[in-house]
């Protein structure tokens, strides 16, 4: 059972597994406020190894959720510069190296020649890294989920607010996670299975 | 799917085009709530279409099967079968690509520009004017692959090694294009892409039959709306914007090297960069107007594209398309100014010569039908609104026929001088791309979330942590009638 590799929190330290295979607890709130509230509350009472799913970003959120800033801005500038150094290459390499070819007595390295392709490889190598960057570090694409198999979850990309306490966090207990998220204002709690 | 529970409702007055710039004005009217969104968008995608939707299609793949034909007759007879000749080597196939990329500059204008202007009132219109984006830049490649002559050899352009040991020509703004228009559709697919996937699994969670379970589960790639997933989908969102913001700008610029690059009377001028680059966002507004007027009406969207939207757009229309008539006014000073014959000539020769015809249709198609929308009905009237965007999508195609007809049909040397008509198969092509263009954009209203759910919902007054309370005490008991709550 692989459990914790699902979100990218850190190593739970208990590595006991509960008996029954329960992936986690998912509590549902109706609107932004209550769910809200309620990850605070998880964060005060030294919960970690939980995570709030909703339809849209909610932001104020990363603090209670110990969510660091993304290193994507870094791999975006990755990408950029290998676009850059690649559109340099190609260009002075073919034109001025591989090939030279005199046209109307231009030097052959006319480097005001070769701006839109250096620019057009430097923005195109960027966005892949924001793409395919984001879907890394977000470990997408991930076609089996416990989460994507429960009914009442289906509403996290309609209407619905959900908070999951994943079963390997160390304050953990099934009984009293769910009537400590009750307090909190879900409307309702249940465990989802694997 | 969801029960709507009436209290979650929040009713707000249709009438949001008030200019009063101390009151913010509402993104999404009429009752809703976050269920009634999604419902309301989902249902295109999962109900059966309507009857104007099947006969819309059936015109629009005829037309692509005439564009098969002329494409077949082309390339299997040569481009002889198109009306250019000497000195005119460049017609209708240039002129259709410049048209249609200048189309896609106002899906990436409201998706990225718009964006890091902070500018909420896009997410209604983003998702299918980003759409349009990318049909668009689909028919604006077909055209220069097919116009080499030898399309089956298009692959020389890019860069590939070969047995020949030869390299394309990096110092050609027609390589430049390769390399700006091929990464201006791939970067506005994966912009168009990423912003789509909490929609799509929105669309998975919903579907009730097997295909679409898979097929919206498989686009969606597991998407379940975690937190942490939101805030690295965010920081990419807001990248990709960056990204494209200097991209397109950049592609009309490259597109407008082709002819300021050249030494010809007409095309050889400084100020084409921004000139077309504004003209592609005027002609793409148009477009995206065009296609939003009848399709919040007949899809049922007006709550979310609302009047506002439409008198936003038409708003930035009208201001692009002044840009356009200083543009055209500069090029006939600087034709004057510069005291160079042969570019005097050209800029007498449009409005006096024998292409006189399409200089005044565009100049009153771009200048004169415009400056309806000064007045605010005529922003709000669908009619108005259409003639105008209308004219402007004839009037943006004949601004490329002045640039590129007139100017190659005189040029230096009187000996060399003649006409251009289009035969069949250009205009078979012309229409075919328009047909490949509405075939697209069909099956896209049909399969795919036509506003982004997940944007719209952050622009309501629910998604706010106490706005709830607060939005309902601006508007008053009276405007929610929920005074008994």
């Amino acid at each position: 059972m692989t459990q914790a590799n699902i979100h990218t929190l850190e190593t739970p330290e208990t590595g006991e597994l509960e008996q029954e295979e329960v992936y986690a607890l998912l509590a549902e709130f109706e609107d932004v406020d209550g769910v809200k509230s309620a990850a605070h509350a998880l964060k005060g009472e030294g919960y970690r190894l939980f995570d709030v799913h909703s339809p849209f970003p909610i932001h104020g959120l990363d603090h209670d959720l110990n969510i660091t800033p993304t290193i994507l801005p870094w791999i975006v500038l990755g990408g950029g510069l290998t676009g850059m150094a690649a559109g340099l290459v190609l260009t002075i390499w073919t034109q001025s190296i591989d090939y030279p070819f005199l046209v109307s007595g231009k030097p052959l390295n006319s480097m005001p020649a070769w701006i839109p392709i250096v620019f057009e490889l430097t923005i195109l190598l960027s966005a892949f890294g924001a793409v395919f960057g984001m879907l890394v570090l977000n470990k997408l694409p991930l076609l089996s989920q416990p989460l994507l198999q429960n009914e009442r979850f289906r509403r996290a990309t309609d209407d619905r607010f959900f908070i999951t306490v994943l079963t390997t966090d160390k304050h953990y207990d099934r009984q009293g996670t769910a009537e400590f998220l009750e307090k909190q204002g879900a409307a309702a709690v249940e465990a989802v299975t694997f | 799917m969801a029960t709507i529970r009436s209290d979650s409702l929040i009713d707000v007055p249709a009438q949001n085009t008030g200019d009063d710039p101390r009151e913010r004005a509402a993104l999404v009217v009429g009752a809703n709530d976050f269920s009634t969104v999604t419902e309301k968008v989902s249902r295109i995608a999962e109900t059966r279409p309507q009857f104007w939707w099947w006969i819309a299609l059936l015109i629009s793949l005829s037309l692509v099967g005439l564009l098969k034909g002329c494409l077949l007759y082309l390339v299997t007879t040569g481009v002889g079968v198109w009306g250019n000749n000497q000195p005119v080597g460049w017609a209708f196939d240039i002129i259709n690509f410049v048209f249609w990329v200048g189309i896609g500059h106002a899906g990436t204008l409201i998706s990225a520009i718009l964006f890091l202007f902070r500018q909420n009132w896009r997410t209604s219109i983003n998702r299918f004017a980003e759409a349009m984006t990318i049909f668009a830049v689909t028919c604006a490649g077909l055209f220069p692959a097919v116009h080499i002559g030898r399309p089956w050899l298009a692959y020389w352009l890019f860069p590939i090694p070969n047995q020949m040991d030869m390299w394309p020509q990096f110092r050609s703004p027609l390589l430049w294009d390769v390399f700006a228009v091929s990464t201006y559709a791939t970067v506005s697919a994966l912009f168009w892409y990423v912003g789509m996937i909490p929609d799509l699994a929105t669309l998975r969670d919903r579907a009730k039959n097997r295909i679409a379970q898979m097929a919206y589960g498989a686009a969606s790639l597991g998407w379940t709306g975690s937190m942490r997933q939101w805030h690295r989908y965010e920081k990419a969102y807001l990248l990709l914007a960056a990204l494209a913001t200097p991209l397109v700008l950049s592609v009309h610029s490259v597109v407008s090297f082709d002819f300021a690059v050249s030494q010809l009377p007409g095309w050889h001028t400084t100020i084409f960069p921004p000139y077309f680059v504004a003209g592609a966002i005027f002609g793409g507004f148009a477009m995206v107007i065009t296609l939003a007027l009848p399709a919040r009406h007949l899809f049922g969207l007006e709550d979310f594209i609302t009047a506002r939207h439409m008198e936003n757009m038409a708003k930035v229309m009208l201001g692009t398309g002044m840009i356009v008539a200083y543009a055209y006014a500069v090029e006939f000073f600087v034709a004057w100014y510069s005291g160079h014959h042969f570019e005097q000539y050209a800029f007498l020769n449009r409005p006096f010569g024998p292409y006189a015809w399409a200089f005044w249709t565009m100049i009153f198609c771009n200048i004169v039908g415009p400056q309806i929308l000064w007045f605010k009905w005529c922003r709000l009237n669908p009619w108005t609104l259409l003639f105008a965007a209308m004219c402007v999508n004839v009037g943006m195609w004949f601004e490329r026929f002045v640039i590129i007809v007139t100017s190659l049909h005189r040029d230096f040397l009187p000996s060399s001088w003649a006409m251009y008509w289009p035969t069949w198969v250009d205009m078979g092509m012309l229409l075919g791309s328009f047909g490949l263009f509405f075939t697209l954009f069909l099956l896209f209203c049909k399969f795919l979330p036509m506003v982004a759910m997940a944007e719209v919902k952050t622009v309501m007054p629910q998604a706010h942590a106490n706005g709830h309370a607060d939005y309902r005490a601006t508007l008053g008991d009276e405007a929610t009638g929920r005074e008994d709550e």
